[in-house]
């Protein structure tokens, strides 16, 4: 053997230099009385903050383990408008690794972990906990005075005692958006181009990668929307898939794509720490990528049951309900006043926001499956509702809020109402707008009108000074538009006053000179009821050569007979009443859309036309 | 220990009797979870038979059973002893399917993290052997500096063995702060005492007696039986991953492969000796070159992640030698097949059966633990 060329010095004696440490201090702990402290990041027992979870249940697909159950707790209000769900994780700490996956997966960053890990117990069902925090159980989590390490355990816990917890940039989602190509503000406003360009392929296959599947969208849909499928087949590459998925609850997709209030982002769990899937964006892309839906959705009709269906209003609702009794086999007659289909969808919102096109490829597929459709036909004066209801077995309403509401103030007659304003503008002749416009209202209506005015301005006095600007009784953070809306309008150039209310129409020769307002005291009253107070004294004078009223709309029941009308009952909300059924309080005659719901939008009136649908369905097949 | 006498053998004419000895798994001097059959004639060892199997957990299986993300959590599980470099072959794999990037501060923090890693794994082992050998206080030393580096990945990392930190795209969260400052102390308080440990094991003659010739190998024999790391480096073969095939930041400082010429015990744990020294430099050395920025590229969403056809081989210098793992992706959400090359492996099932051969019953400890044999990483 070869020779150790080093280390033969050693002594047999040298072990013995251990014993110089007989008479160290000890580096060992004398655990508990001195106890360790856990490190800052330190993986123990969970901690959930309640309030801020939203039963999402992320944590429980995730696990590798199985180890957490969401588990429905009673006392917990499901908000599904809000994404909120009354499930809570269960935690099994037989079966958990504190991997801390949770966390980094919690979308609202209500998991973490504590320092806390002793739990000793003779009882096995201990062991699977459903965790709380210090905010929502203060009975198991104790001030450092009350804590004592002897007694640690899953019921004996100190507070305030984080560990392993959330952090954005490590967490398993992405909290940021696509973002959604625009035509920026200076140039859209010189023209009536649709302002979303629309993803491109790539764009909607990486926003929908980002959706986690957790569904809180889809019940708040008000039509429950089979979201998170139809975003999966997008990501999947399978735009046809994604369509079938949409057309199941929503006949409509190219006009909700664009003008969709989107409870569903609402709700949507990304949106808590970052932002939410646009869903209604991708649910455009479905919609323009397919070129012909007919080929693709290869629906038809079931047999016919010989059953004939009046919808009067080719709105949301009346698409709806025309396109799903159709499939079960019904003849279905719509009657409408406008050239077209869509209804308000037709007149409202603007052509940079939804173009006809967009509403025309949605009615002519509906109309392709056997769709009858007479426009120009206006109920009451071209056929009488009384004939309809003779010659039909059933008579859907969906007439929508048609007039405009005024203010009625001092000299208002000289101003125009929003509603025939923007119809003009979208369908037929653009109309002749001042240099200085005010808008009456605070509302999403109100930033149609000041947007279209401010194009049309730009369109109508190119290289002049032109101003819109927007008068309305509520203050900036109780401004009924939506976020979007006002930054968009902010954008263009429109100016607000919030907080005021109009009081008087100057006139000048017969022509509008400007409009005195006056200082809003308070919107709502206790019970909170419109009933808006002013401060009379303070008062500010807006100059202006056009005035444009748009404070809301009222539905026109005028075509109603008023024998018939009398029978027709209201809600205390003055909405029309309806059963689970979708019937008004006159046989056969059924109701939905603006009449019926608070919401006053598409995708409302979509739910309650499915609503409809079944009772229609269920009365006329007589089971 | 349970023995079963059996009739003399008539051919080798031997008047002793030959005996067949399970040597574990419920045995004193076994470490871990492993068995060894030994035939016997008197003290000598006539054959050995590994007998792995107590501690198979079917990782490889379960692992098709569990998406992408899912697997960062499972395994480090594997090798119990040093779960990190798990966690990084897995990520590198991972990453080279995916064609992930990974930034540059990230591939720092895999390193220092894996060089600490390679020195608490040394401790331990030099604490199981310096504990077989009746070195009971150096065993002791070595458990408690082991025991501070934990500190530091429990700080890191929020766990003290399972650490779960290296994960696809990057390492799971940054340095704390004072970090740095924690990691140059506890280094310094750990090299204070290598002339401790020098002059009461390494340079012992009890141990130099205890461990000199005994389990001795060849390069040639290393090489043919499949030895990496310490086991191939001791017979004088300079081989390291690190410096063959560099991964994480391991190309970016100077560092040596330490070795030794005998391949013997005593060369092994030489080397393991010297390659600590060298880990610990290394450690100070991309401290100083580390870069400020991020540490982690977003890995896709786990719960539509799919990876695209494909596989991998990836391998990393583990304290043991090498480790690799091969894993197939057929276009799916989770790996369509998965295997793990482990050192472990042929020391405990190939090359640990020739050497006992002619070896006396009471060196088969000695020279289990000298190739460092971790039951877990056999089984899997």
């Amino acid at each position: 053997m070869k020779e150790k060329t080093t280390d033969k010095k050693g002594s047999i004696l040298s072990p013995f230099k251990a014993v110089n440490f007989l008479f160290k201090k000890p580096r060992t702990l004398r655990y508990p009385f001195e106890p360790k402290e856990p490190a800052l990041r330190c993986r123990g027992f969970h901690l959930n903050d309640w309030e801020k979870c939203t039963g999402c249940g992320n944590c429980a697909d995730i696990c590798p383990n199985e180890a957490i159950e969401m588990v429905e707790i009673p006392e917990l209000k499901s908000k599904p408008q809000e994404g909120i769900k009354n499930e809570r994780p269960k935690l099994d700490y037989g079966r958990c690794c504190f991997c801390g996956l949770c966390v980094d997966i919690c979308p609202a960053g209500s998991l973490r972990l504590s320092r806390d890990y002793f739990h000793i117990h003779f009882d096995t069902n201990t062991f699977t906990f459903i965790p709380k925090d210090e905010k929502t159980d203060k009975e198991h989590f104790l001030s450092s005075g009350k804590y004592s390490i002897l007694k640690a355990s899953l019921t004996h816990r100190k507070e305030n005692y984080e560990g392993f917890t959330s952090d954005l940039e490590y967490s398993l989602f992405e909290p940021q958006r696509v973002p959604m190509p625009e035509v920026a503000p200076d140039e859209r406003k010189l023209s009536f181009i649709e302002q979303v360009i629309g993803y491109n392929k790539e764009e909607a296959k990486a926003e929908a990668f980002r959706c986690l599947e957790c569904k809180l969208c889809e019940e708040a849909c008000p039509a429950h929307l089979k979201i998170s499928d139809y975003i999966k087949a997008i990501y999947e590459d399978k735009p046809d898939e994604s369509l079938k998925k949409i057309f199941e609850d929503n006949p409509i997709p190219a006009i909700c794509g664009r003008i969709c209030m989107k409870h569903c982002e609402t709700a949507c769990s990304l949106s808590i720490q970052g932002e939410a899937v646009a869903i209604r964006w991708l649910k455009r892309f479905v919609a323009d990528s397919i070129k012909d839906y007919k080929t693709t959705l290869e629906l038809r009709a079931a047999k016919p049951t010989g059953k004939k269906v009046a919808v009067i209003g080719a709105g949301p609702s009346g698409l709806s309900i025309a396109y799903f009794l159709t499939l079960k086999g019904h003849k279905v007659v719509v009657f409408d006043s406008l050239p077209g289909g869509g209804g308000m969808m037709r007149i409202g919102p603007p052509i940079y926001r939804l173009p006809i096109e967009a509403i025309d490829k949605d009615v002519n597929y509906i109309a392709s499956l056997g769709v009858e459709f007479r426009f120009n036909t206006t109920v009451g004066k071209d056929i009488l509702f009384e004939d309809i209801l003779k010659e039909y077995d059933a008579v859907h309403l969906g007439i929508g809020t048609t007039v405009s509401r005024s203010t009625k103030v001092k000299n208002i007659d000289k101003a125009h109402l929003a509603l025939p304003f923007l119809q003009a503008n979208k369908i037929a002749e653009p109309v002749k707008v001042g240099k200085e416009v005010i808008v009456i209202g605070g509302g999403n209506v109100a930033m149609d009108v000041a947007r279209e005015a401010i194009r049309l301005q730009c369109m109508q006095y190119p290289n002049e000074e032109v101003v819109t600007k927007t008068v309305s009784l509520e203050d900036w953070d109780e401004l009924p538009a939506t976020e979007d809306e006002i930054e968009e309008a902010k954008a263009e150039g429109i100016q607000f006053n919030p907080g005021w209310g109009p009081k008087e129409v100057k006139v000048e020769d017969g022509r509008i000179k400007g409009l005195l307002c006056v200082k809003v005291k308070s919107v709502f009253d206790k019970q909170g009821k419109f009933s808006p107070t002013f401060y009379e004294e303070k008062q500010m004078y807006l100059d202006g050569d056009m005035i444009i009223e748009a404070i809301g709309q009222a539905p026109d029941f005028s075509f109603i007979p008023k024998k018939l009308f009398e029978k027709l009952e209201f809600t205390p909300r003055r909405k029309v009443k309806v059963d689970d059924n979708g019937m008004t309080t006159i046989p056969k005659v059924f109701a939905g859309g603006d009449i019926v719901n608070l919401n006053l939008d598409a995708v409302t009136a979509i739910a309650d036309a499915k609503i409809a649908t079944e009772g229609i369905h269920k009365m006329l097949s007589g089971k | 220990m349970e023995i079963l006498t059996k009739n003399s053998n008539s051919q080798t004419g031997s008047s002793a009797r030959e005996l067949e000895l399970y040597f574990g798994p419920q045995h004193l001097g076994m470490v871990g979870n492993f068995s060894i059959t030994l035939q016997v004639e008197g003290d000598r060892i006539l054959e050995a038979a590994a007998n792995p199997g107590y501690l198979h957990r079917g990782f490889e299986k379960l692992m098709e059973y569990r998406t992408w993300i899912q697997n960062f959590p499972l395994v480090c599980r594997i090798n119990v002893v040093e779960p990190d470099p798990m966690e990084m072959i897995y990520a590198m794999a991972v990453e080279k399917l995916a064609q992930l990037e990974i930034p540059e501060r990230a591939h720092y923090i895999r390193s220092i993290y894996l060089e600490l890693s390679r020195v608490a794994s040394h401790l331990f082992g030099l604490w199981a052997y310096a504990n077989m050998l009746g070195f009971d206080t150096v065993a002791q030393w070595a458990m408690y500096h082991r025991d501070l580096i934990l500190d530091l990945f429990e700080e890191l990392t929020g766990g003290r063995v399972y650490h779960i930190y290296i994960w696809p795209g990057g390492v799971r969260r940054d340095f704390p702060p004072g970090f740095k400052d924690k990691i140059v102390k506890t280094l310094h308080s750990i090299g204070g005492c290598v002339p401790d440990y020098d002059s009461t094991f390494f340079n012992n003659r009890l141990f130099y007696e205890r461990a000199n010739g005994i389990g001795q190998l060849t390069q040639e024999q290393a090489k043919q039986w499949g030895a990496t790391g310490q086991t191939l480096r001791a017979t004088g073969m300079k081989f390291d991953i690190r410096k063959v095939e560099p991964y994480a930041a391991y190309d970016k400082v100077d560092w040596d492969v330490p070795t030794r010429e005998d391949g013997d015990a005593y060369s092994r744990v030489w080397v393991i000796r010297d390659e600590m020294i060298e880990s610990v430099h290394m450690i100070f050395k991309l401290l100083d070159a580390m870069p400020e920025g991020p540490v982690y590229n977003k890995m896709p969403n786990p719960f539509k992640w799919k990876i695209p056809k494909g596989d991998a081989y990836v391998r990393v210098e583990s304290s043991r030698g090498e480790l690799g793992l091969y894993m197939v992706s057929n276009g799916g959400d989770k790996p369509y097949r998965v295997h793990f090359r482990t050192p472990s492996y042929p020391n405990g099932l190939i090359i640990l059966e020739k050497l006992l051969k002619n070896a006396s019953i009471a060196d088969v400890g000695n020279i289990m633990i000298s190739l460092y044999v971790v039951a877990p990483e056999i089984d899997r």
